[in-house]
């Protein structure tokens, strides 16, 4: 991109003699459009901020709800969202690194690949809704797990399956051919170099994919509405069979379907600044890591 | 045990392997002493590998099995609704009273409901989303592009509840207080004195009838949150798109004497145009799957909507809002995992289109058309 501003600099000093009205319209125009995103962005956060930054204390994220909802903290929320989404990962990450293992090392191109790839990129465009009603059919009737933490991890699992995929799959493809080849050459069988050179190699890119992945999972909520979310549990889960309560299904609740829409609003806006915090922290981390990684490598 | 195994794995996984061949030069009566012992080696990691492949290739179908269970169980649970109602009054029938008595099952407003929802938001998301895809891609210089790039990537990942709350609580007032008094009472009075013969009464006729807005969760405020979902789905898969049209392109075009906006709009966006139908494609099937928004947002009545103004309930709101008070087994419920099979119907088919789409996409990158 460099050389393309250089090479194209004596031209537009050319052009920037006499004033072209079309172009000057349209790129402003694009300007604008550009930037549409970003200050949507902005907005939000700092309208979630400036509403919720006076709820946060220490009291309300280490204490439980009290006197329906109306006062207290959200710790059990929380606790239930980190839950959910730290055995979501458990499950997900080891299937998913290795179904990239499999597309990019060992996969012979043909009919499963094609399979694999089509269903991986079909899986990806599923509306998360649809994912809540296989996991209802499924984890909670089918094996009988009922509402519960193991059934909305697993639901979860499901849903971040094709970006774990396709994150780690980017990462094992960025390793270069001749890392491999010096691995073969020293007499290691493929799977001794898969498990020695290029999975080490590939690690913080797979690392950062399940950072920024655990960030999308957080604040999802269609999927756990039927599958593992309450409305209310007296305290933290105790065991993978209890349904939780989750902060993105929390703020739904309160700010719909509860008696104290109004009086909850204050709890709303905290637990929204709560999950944005979350969510957001996760994924500039994600990017911050990836960054300096692209930065770093040294082939 | 282990070794019962892994004897089968060989003799089932590659027909012609060391072990077989070692069993079968011993019944010829082959000399097999002297590396005797290297064979075994020999046989001992090939078979640790062959395993590895097999567990590794039986692990890559999960998503393969996945697909399938979740197109298995969703049809299978929505097979009664559509076999005692009938498919085509459950998909064209004009009424969704699941919980009256006797209970009906038309789809058609949530269907119509969707749609229109999509079509509003796409009229707007599209050319937000791949505007900022070209400023991304075309126009920004590095410094501007990596403080936007991670805001957008930012963007995507912003929990969607939230932005149901900012619409529900911000948006939504500001439409029904604010816009809605300026548009249907502001406007006429002062269309109404300009005194221009017809036009001035027919317009104010309009603005009291069509831009009165009854409440603010209506299928406008959903469209203009669900466009801040699309944005940064459309953008980055159009930034790709964009950034792969090659460099000589560019150069050929400001060769001829092209300005930027010229080879913007007449090379790379040509040259490009699959990827970008594909972003556009995809951006459509996250407009279409979003749940929280459409469920908070968009007023929830299950009526075909005829205005912008009017509230809707789109499919994914349906399943939402009614799946935990529908008795398991009942009609209700297969009818809401009815809707969900649509769903995944629609987004199925989306996504084999823009799979069509980007392999011919990238035929055409290699080079091989060009």
């Amino acid at each position: 991109m460099q050389d393309t501003e250089s090479i194209h600099k004596p031209f537009m000093l050319v052009r920037k003699k006499r004033f072209n009205l079309k172009q000057g319209f349209f790129l402003s125009l694009i300007r604008m459009l550009g930037f549409a995103g970003a200050i949507t962005l902005f907005v939000i956060l700092f309208f979630v901020a400036y509403n919720g930054i006076h709820v946060l204390s220490w009291e309300f994220i280490t204490q439980p709800p009290v006197d329906a909802m109306t006062k207290g903290g959200i710790f059990p929320v929380i606790i239930g969202t980190v839950a959910l989404t730290v055995f979501c990962m458990i499950i997900i990450i080891p299937i998913g690194v290795t179904t990239a293992i499999f597309l990019s090392e060992y996969a012979k191109p043909g009919l499963i690949l094609n399979m694999v790839m089509m269903s991986i990129y079909t899986l990806a465009g599923v509306p998360s809704v649809v994912f809540g009603l296989f996991g209802l059919a499924v984890f909670v009737v089918a094996f009988n797990f009922g509402m519960s933490l193991l059934a909305g991890s697993l639901t979860l699992a499901i849903m971040v399956l094709p970006y774990i995929i396709s994150t780690s799959e980017e990462a094992i493809k960025a390793v270069p051919n001749s890392f491999k080849e010096a691995s073969f050459a020293c007499g290691a069988t493929k799977w001794q170099t898969i498990r020695k050179v290029v999975l080490p190699t590939a690690m913080p890119g797979i690392l950062t994919g399940s950072i920024l992945g655990t960030a999308k999972v957080s604040g999802e909520t269609a999927p756990i509405m039927f599958t593992a979310a309450a409305f209310f549990t007296p305290g933290v889960p105790q065991s993978l069979f209890e349904p939780v309560m989750a902060l993105p299904y929390h703020i739904y609740v309160l700010a719909t379907a509860g008696t104290h829409i109004e009086e909850t609003r204050p709890i709303q806006y905290g637990t929204a600044l709560t999950l944005i915090v979350l969510v957001l922290g996760m994924n500039l981390l994600g990017i911050i890591l990836r960054s300096r990684q692209r930065k770093k490598k040294a082939w | 045990m282990n070794q019962v195994l892994s004897f089968w794995l060989v003799q089932n996984l590659s027909g012609n392997n060391t072990l077989t061949l070692l069993l079968k030069r011993t019944e010829e009566g082959f000399p097999t002493s002297g590396n005797d012992r290297e064979r075994v080696f020999t046989l001992k990691w090939q078979t640790k590998e062959k395993a590895v492949e097999f567990v590794v290739s039986s692990i890559g179908l999960v998503s393969v099995i996945v697909l399938l269970l979740i197109g298995f169980f969703l049809f299978k649970e929505a097979f009664q609704i559509f076999y005692k109602a009938g498919a085509l009054q459950v998909i064209f029938g004009s009424a969704w009273y699941p919980t009256y008595d006797p209970p009906s099952f038309g789809m058609w407003p949530l269907i119509m409901g969707t749609l229109a929802v999509t079509l509003i938001t796409a009229i707007m998301a599209i050319p937000l989303g791949l505007g900022t895809a070209v400023y991304i891609a075309e126009v920004a210089n590095h410094r501007v592009k990596e403080f936007l790039k991670p805001l957008i990537e930012m963007l995507a990942s912003f929990p969607s509840v939230v932005l149901a709350f900012f619409g529900m609580v911000v948006i939504a007032p500001i439409l029904s207080n604010w816009l809605s008094p300026i548009l249907s009472e502001k406007l006429p009075e002062l269309l109404k004195s300009t005194n221009i013969p017809f036009i001035s009464t027919t317009l104010a006729d309009f603005c009291y009838d069509k831009l009165f807005i009854a409440s603010g969760l209506n299928i406008s405020t959903a469209a203009l949150m669900l466009m801040v979902r699309a944005i940064p789905v459309i953008s980055s898969i159009a930034e790709d798109a964009l950034t792969a049209v090659p460099r000589t392109y560019r150069e050929a075009s400001y060769s001829l004497g092209a300005d930027k906006w010229e080879t913007i709009w007449k090379v790379v966006i040509p040259a490009s145009v699959s990827g970008l139908s594909v972003a556009v494609i995809l951006g459509i099937g996250t407009i279409i799957g979003e749940t929280m928004i459409v469920l908070m947002v968009a007023g929830g009545a299950a009526v075909v909507p005829h205005w912008i103004f009017d509230a809707a309930r789109p499919m994914p709101a349906a399943i939402a809002a009614e799946m935990a008070e529908a008795p398991y087994q009942s009609l209700h419920y297969h009818a809401l995992f009815g809707v969900g099979a649509i769903l995944f119907l629609i987004t199925f088919v989306l996504s084999l289109i823009s799979d069509f789409i980007s392999k011919k996409y990238r035929a055409v990158r290699i080079g091989e058309k060009v």
